[in-house]
């Protein structure tokens, strides 16, 4: 029995048992608690709601994946500067909002493209230039516009609108779109040479080089995937928000962070599972849906329980991670021990 | 000439010559930049000071910063704590209206600073006890801070009318100078006498190249990281008092909004490395101050507030350039390519 939970927690998979059992705990508690919480809708609510978040989780998650301090803070200004330039583009303008939302996809690309080169070929620190390019969207979204622009193209609000209607339940577009970018990242990370070469150069960049793989690219890619994943949830934001604001989506850099981190990557670089991060991201959402049934609760507990989660699960990653290095040792002593008698024999 | 090759090759030397730059440019397009008046009531009165005045805060936030930047950590919870610390103060000394405190002024002062304290030993178990990266550590109270905040104040601002509350961001009555200005020159004196006179400047130092190694040469590593997070909170909560007198209340939303990012910059523009091993405070402090003015001209040539972020952004993604070490290399073939050049004109010449 010792043995299992002690495999168990050596196990690469161990954070996202821990994280799929809490979203289970919190709805089942949310269900035991209130009266029509446990139904499909809301669950089905928590995609709806969190598309946005959900997206540019999944792309954050590759820039720590890629490690070196990786990360990226210019996500939620991103966000802000999609939504701004689609609502602009859109008033002021009659392109249609098809070729909007890929001159949005562009400028999501090359705001990656400006991290990534700033941090692969010019060696700055992640945390310093994203900084930067945070700074810089959030100025250029209020240089476009100070007031909140509304978006009033109808051919666009049927797009915000659409649903997928099954039995008496139904899912948003942005919803839909958040579940394929979870599956293609999962799917890339796992499967490609690209993906591989992403955990090898989180893991141990020295080594990866070393390999022959061409560290600066990924590292510039991961920051272009980050970009061009803030840019596709910056549309689905303005999907729910419907205008462009400088304040939208202030501090989703760190939402994005947090959810990760609770769906188990490690901010050391190369460990990461995306369908852990959406986990993440739906427990934050569980949690501001039972404060939401509850009524009496403010909204700053929401900040405080996320704080404590993080906590727990961070001091668990530490735990794991000492216990994981005591097997390796002692296997590598025993290991060792077998080769001496062999070579004595 | 000489001195002046020393001098650009200095860690001070970008720094200052970024300050430097800013403030000519002040002098010729903005009037009356240097003048300093006395007002009617004996106060200092003019840009610089104002300027200095302002960064205040900010460079006694990023003293703090910067040590725990040199032992290899961030300290990103320091805008949370500064908003605690205001909510401390606020809520203990009330928001009555006749300006009659519930306790008394100096029992708000130290629990403000206390809670700092608190903060930073916090963050410093889980940095140097439970080895967990600096970032993510202290990404936990960052996220949960503002909670905490809002819980004390319960969500309201507390306005605070009692008289002396106002002093910490103003100026005392009869002292020419912002207290404010007074205390930040205070905390530098003590950071440049730690950093001189004792050898925790050096302890830091190793830690941040090499804790391991530190260890075997006997640096206490636990104490030395215990040390630079609980100053990094009593810095936070220093500046969490300025930061709720200059409103004269508790914005738990509000109150230090985006300073950790700025106290980060600050070090980082005066040559502080975030992985740890080097650190300028002077380099900080003109770090501090080269936001500060930035900021301040923007908006006297009338560059609006939500714009601010862009041209501040530039400036500093330029800076960054500048000093890494690619572009180093870069300017120093360009040097050798045209020196090259001008020889080759000069034998075919010749």
């Amino acid at each position: 029995m010792g043995k299992f939970f002690s495999n168990l927690a050596a196990s690469p998979m161990f954070a996202f048992y821990v994280t799929a059992a809490l979203f289970i705990i919190l709805f089942g508690a949310g269900s035991i608690a209130f009266e029509g919480f446990f139904s499909l809708q809301v669950f089905l609510n928590l995609f709806i709601d969190n598309a946005p978040l959900i997206i540019v989780t999944c792309g954050i998650t590759f820039a720590i994946l890629s490690g070196g301090g990786g990360i990226d803070l210019s996500v939620g200004s991103v966000v802000a500067i999609s939504c701004m330039t689609l609502a602009y583009l859109m008033r002021d303008t009659t392109l249609s909002p098809y070729i909007c939302m890929v001159i949005v996809l562009l400028i999501g690309i090359a705001v990656g493209l400006l991290n990534g080169i700033l941090i692969a070929y010019f060696k700055l620190q992640p945390f310093i230039v994203t900084l930067g390019t945070m700074f810089l969207c959030r100025g250029l979204t209020a240089i476009i516009s100070r007031e909140s622009v509304a978006i009033n193209n109808a051919e666009y609000s049927d797009l915000a609108f659409m649903s997928f209607e099954f039995g008496d339940y139904f899912i948003s577009l942005g919803a839909v779109i958040a579940l394929i970018v979870v599956v293609i990242c999962t799917l890339v990370l796992r499967y490609t040479s690209f993906g591989r070469g992403v955990y090898a150069v989180g893991g141990n960049e020295q080594s990866a080089r070393l390999m022959g793989l061409r560290v600066d690219f990924i590292r510039v890619m991961v920051y272009v995937i980050s970009g061009f994943c803030s840019a596709l949830g910056g549309i689905t934001f303005s999907w729910i928000m419907l205008s462009g604001y400088a304040q939208h989506a202030l501090g989703m850099e760190m939402d994005a962070v947090a959810s990760s981190v609770i769906g188990g990557t490690q901010l050391m670089g190369g460990v990461a599972f995306i369908p852990g991060t959406l986990l993440g991201v739906m427990i934050q959402g569980t949690i501001l849906t039972i404060i939401s049934f509850e009524g009496t609760l403010s909204a700053w507990w929401t900040k405080i329980v996320i704080g404590i989660l993080l906590c727990i699960f961070i001091v668990m990653q530490a735990l794991v991670t000492e216990h994981r290095n005591k097997l390796m040792s002692l296997k590598a002593e025993s290991t060792g021990k077998k080769d001496k008698k062999a070579a004595k024999a | 000439m000489d001195m002046l090759k020393k001098f650009s090759h200095s860690s001070l030397a970008l720094p200052l010559a970024a300050l430097a730059l800013l403030l000519l440019f002040n002098a010729i397009f903005v009037e009356d930049f240097f003048v300093i008046q006395v007002m009617d009531n004996g106060n200092l009165y003019g840009r610089p000071i104002d300027i200095l005045y302002r960064a205040s805060s900010l460079i006694i936030l990023a003293l703090g910063m910067t040590f725990v930047l040199a032992t290899g950590g961030v300290d990103i919870s320091v805008g949370a704590v500064v908003a605690i610390s205001a909510a401390t103060c606020c809520v203990l000394l009330g928001g009555d209206v006749s300006g009659i405190p519930e306790h008394p002024f100096f029992v708000a002062i130290i629990a403000a600073l206390l809670v700092g304290v608190i903060a930073g030993i916090w963050n410093g178990t889980l940095v140097a006890k439970f080895k967990i990266q600096a970032m993510v550590a202290t990404l936990i109270l960052m996220t949960a801070g503002r909670g905490i905040a809002q819980l004390m104040t319960d969500g309201q601002i507390i306005t605070v009318y009692y008289r002396p509350f106002s002093y910490i961001g103003g100026n005392i009555p009869g002292v020419m100078l912002p207290t404010a200005m007074i205390i930040a020159f205070l905390m530098v004196c003590l950071v440049i006498f730690l950093d001189r006179k004792t050898s925790l400047g050096l302890m830091i130092q190793s830690v941040g190249i090499n804790p391991t190694a530190s260890r075997y040469a006997g640096v206490k590593v636990t104490a030395v990281l215990f040390a630079v997070y609980i100053f990094s909170g009593f810095c936070a909560g220093t500046a969490g008092l300025i930061e709720g007198s200059l409103i004269r209340a508790a914005d738990a939303n509000n109150a230090g909004l985006n300073m950790e990012m700025d106290a980060i910059l600050s070090a980082t523009l005066g040559g502080t490395l975030m992985v740890g091993g080097r650190y300028y405070i002077g380099g900080t402090i003109i770090g501090a101050i080269t936001i500060q003015t930035l900021t301040t001209t923007m908006y006297a040539i009338g560059v609006s507030a939500d714009a601010l972020p862009a041209v501040k952004a530039i400036v500093i993604l330029l800076i960054i350039i500048i000093q890494s070490e690619r572009f180093k290399t870069m300017f120093r073939e360009w040097r050798l390519k045209s020196a090259g050049n001008k020889a080759a004109k000069e034998a075919s010449n010749g």
